[in-house]
């Protein structure tokens, strides 16, 4: 039992912080540590400087253009950039179709969509949820009818997160109706230019517009464009899914969003005195961070676990629920910390440039839209109930 | 022992009920909500004409003496509505105050318009550093040769941007209880706003007073007399906004069992599997949790204060800020995506009853308050 890092993960390690010391634009820090709006144009410049420095694509073979690192200098990764204020990555081309193209693509496709992705050159957004079709993903109904050539698409999409920078979508589409639900289903990569398909803004509750829905109309789209084989999309869609549950977790943001949370509390004042130490509300944040250190720790076992190969199993569900569930309790509490002003959304404070006098803190305004944004957390990548049956099934056998 | 409400009662929050089923549609609340007041002036107006405003007051203003239990009646009903009407700040909060300690030229002012709706009343009690203590006042009034001199900053004053009138706390003596309160109209000079949309649909400003001259006349009751006269009507208000929770628990609950019976996955209604079924069931204990203590703060609201009003409002204002946000957060849950969306009523029910939590002191706040009154026995 060693729960320190070897010397070459700590040299890793300094090597991240130095690289994000230098690289990593102050800008872009700011805005991801204030929980301020990023643009696209911010996420580009980050992804050209990652991929420059070629640690773009952590999860690709080396031919490709990826890194191959460990599960633990992923974790490092992870760890420094939450710490730092590295923007997220947008996960739906770099580390969702690039996997599925790269295990299951044909030479043409990786020849043409992996360096795409590396260069920044595609966006990619995810087509899977439907109307009809959120945790029983098999019953989604977007059909896809092959016509000499082509497949013509029809149907409706949803819940599609940032679909409105994206100029790629991968779909999963029907073009079997004769089978059962998992057996007819296909993956295509849709060009988002093609005609007939609209992308309508889905607006959330904060007033953000992050997720949208995308309707597809007798939409064209070549028959190069499936990934492996027809009908067996299905066993493709869920090779993806463990690569979007790893990580989902999100113990580096949660660390984040404490260490911002003792910061805000140290500032606002109760009974004359700081928050930090008010009884009631320091026990609050020690409670929390207490089941911080406990995740991170399981964050840990099951990273080691996979060090020498494989992907992490069910146990990877339990720690999402876990760790959403913590990120949300965090962000109740940054809420609570400012007292009657969670009720004002000052909008202008959102913008990094705002040069105004701040209303109360100059952390405040975005805290109650974060609030209210991250009971997303426990709803997507598979719901928190979705993940509980996986370890009810998977683990216990039940 | 009768919980039932009165014949009179009973039509009371028939009418509010019918009122707000006609006239508040969501699509139409989103409407208000844009507006420049930030509400339906027009609904304002009805309100008013129906004798609504009126309620907690005198018959001689056109009331007719309602209680806590008549105004939970309309508070529930506006709560169901989630209406944005500045009821619970002009109606029960200014309105109490100036009833309780202002002088009769002050009422005569005042009361009549405050009660027929034609004046819009704000309460500027809180600052920046005070937290949800309305004792915790740096505003400085200071006696000159007409009058007083204001000087400070009042925060999160709901329904300030567009008030007529504006009650202001201020501090004229060291005493922690050497609070004072002066009616202030928007126009006075030195008395500048900070208008704002607030994140549950409402609009507020925060107020600051730079060398605000007012009248002796603006001091409503006794110079350092206001902290008592405060905190019983935040009291009041206290009742006021747990029926106000109460209303809207019940049309999030309605939302969401309606959707565990529509919604179908696997090939069942969601509302099918048990994990689902149980939550329900949780929400639905605390609805009724909430909904005994709102009954509870009514029975109190306008009896004389004593420890055991204080008990019971803070138990109460705990009980709601609690069941409010587990309604909130399971509801967005039972719904997945869909109750996360602006389009949908849910999000605007959760997103009220989240920030209630956040008017006249969270759950926190009140299990604090309640246990520094617990008797040993």
């Amino acid at each position: 039992m060693n729960l320190n890092y070897t010397e070459e993960e700590l040299a890793f390690r300094d090597e991240v912080r130095a690289f994000l010391d230098k690289k990593l634009p102050a800008d872009i820090a700011a805005k991801v540590k204030g929980f301020r709006r990023l643009s696209k144009e911010d996420h580009q410049r980050w992804q050209k400087i990652l991929s420059e420095q070629g640690w773009y694509a952590t999860h690709w073979p080396v031919e490709h253009g990826g890194v191959e690192w460990s599960p633990v200098q992923k974790h490092i990764w992870d760890e420094e950039s939450s710490r730092y204020g590295v923007p997220r990555s947008i996960p739906f081309g770099v580390n969702m179709v690039a996997p599925v193209i790269i295990r299951f693509g044909n030479e043409e496709q990786k020849q043409t969509y992996l360096p795409r992705i590396l260069s920044g050159e595609d966006w990619w957004c995810q087509g899977y949820s439907e109307p009809g079709a959120g945790s029983d993903l098999a019953s989604l109904k977007t059909r896809a009818v092959r016509e000499g050539d082509h497949y013509i698409v029809n149907g409706q999409k949803t819940w599609t997160t940032l679909g409105q920078h994206a100029n790629m979508i991968f779909c999963l589409v029907r073009t079997n109706t004769e089978v059962k639900a998992q057996e007819g289903i296909s993956f295509l990569l849709i060009d988002m230019d093609t005609p007939g398909i609209t992308v309508r803004p889905i607006i959330t509750l904060e007033g953000e517009h992050e997720v949208n829905e995308v309707f597809f109309e007798d939409v064209k789209v070549p028959v190069e464009n499936l990934v492996g084989e027809e009908d067996k999309g299905w066993t493709y869609a869920k090779y993806l899914l463990t690569y979007e549950r790893t990580g989902l977790a999100g113990i580096g943001l949660s660390k984040a969003a404490l260490s911002h949370l003792k910061e805000l509390a140290s500032r606002r004042l109760k009974n004359g005195r700081p928050l930090l130490e008010d009884p009631t509300f320091s026990q609050r944040i020690a409670e929390v961070e207490i089941d911080l250190t406990a995740a991170g720790i399981s964050n840990l076992r099951i990273i080691a676990s996979v060090e020498g190969g494989g992907v992490p199993g069910a146990e990877s569900s339990m720690l999402k629920v876990k760790g959403t569930e913590i990120r949300q309790a965090i962000n109740d509490l940054a809420r609570r910390a400012i007292g009657p002003y969670a009720l004002p959304f000052v909008e202008e404070e959102l913008e990094l440039d705002y040069d105004g006098e701040f209303l109360s803190d100059e952390n405040a305004a975005p805290l109650s839209a974060q609030y209210f944004n991250n009971r997303k957390l426990s709803i997507f990548g598979g719901s928190n109930e979705i993940q509980k049956n996986i370890v009810s099934k998977m683990i216990l056998g039940l | 022992m009768d919980f039932r409400l009165n014949e009179e009662q009973q039509m009371l929050q028939d009418t509010v009920a019918r009122l707000v089923r006609g006239e508040y549609s969501f699509e139409k609340r989103l409407e208000f909500s844009e507006t420049e007041a930030g509400f339906s002036v027009d609904f304002w107006k009805q309100l008013g004409e129906l004798g609504l405003t009126a309620v907690p007051f005198s018959e001689e203003l056109g009331g007719f003496d309602g209680g806590g239990v008549e105004v939970q009646s309309v508070m529930t009903e506006l709560g169901r509505g989630l209406c944005l009407e500045p009821y619970l700040q002009s109606v029960i909060f200014a309105g109490g105050l100036i009833n309780q300690a202002g002088n009769d030229t002050q009422k005569d002012t005042w009361l009549a318009g405050i009660a027929s709706g034609e004046l819009q009343a704000a309460v500027a009690l809180q600052e920046p550093q005070s937290f949800y203590d309305l004792k915790d006042v740096e505003t400085r009034a200071e006696k000159n040769d007409s009058g007083y001199v204001l000087n400070g900053r009042k925060a999160v004053v709901i329904g300030g941007h567009c008030a007529d009138l504006i009650l202001v706390s201020a501090r004229t003596s060291e005493a922690a209880d050497g609070i004072s309160l002066f009616v202030l109209t928007p126009d006075t000079a030195g008395l500048e706003r900070r208008v704002y949309p607030t994140i549950d649909g409402s609009k507020g400003c925060d107020i600051t007073l730079t060398d605000v001259q007012v009248s002796a006349e603006a001091l409503v009751g006794q110079q350092d007399g206001a902290a008592e006269v405060i905190e019983y009507q935040a009291g009041r208000a206290i009742a006021a906004l747990c029926a106000e929770a109460v209303g809207a628990m019940e049309a999030a609950n309605e939302l969401t069992l309606d959707y565990l019976k529509q919604r179908k996955q696997f090939g069942v209604p969601i509302g099918r599997f048990q994990v689902l079924q149980h939550r329900m069931v949780d929400m639905m204990s605390e609805l009724e949790q909430a909904r005994s203590m709102s009954i509870l703060a009514a029975s109190v609201a306008d009896e004389e204060q004593s420890d055991e009003r204080r008990r019971i409002l803070a138990a109460a204002k705990n009980v709601i800020g609690r069941s409010g946000q587990f309604i909130s957060e399971q509801g967005i849950q039972s719904h997945g995506g869909i109750g996360m969306t602006w389009e949908y009523n849910f999000a605007h029910y959760a997103k009220r009853l989240i920030m209630i939590n956040h008017q006249l002191g969270d759950d926190d706040f009140h299990l604090e308050h309640y246990a520094s009154l617990l008797q040993a026995s």
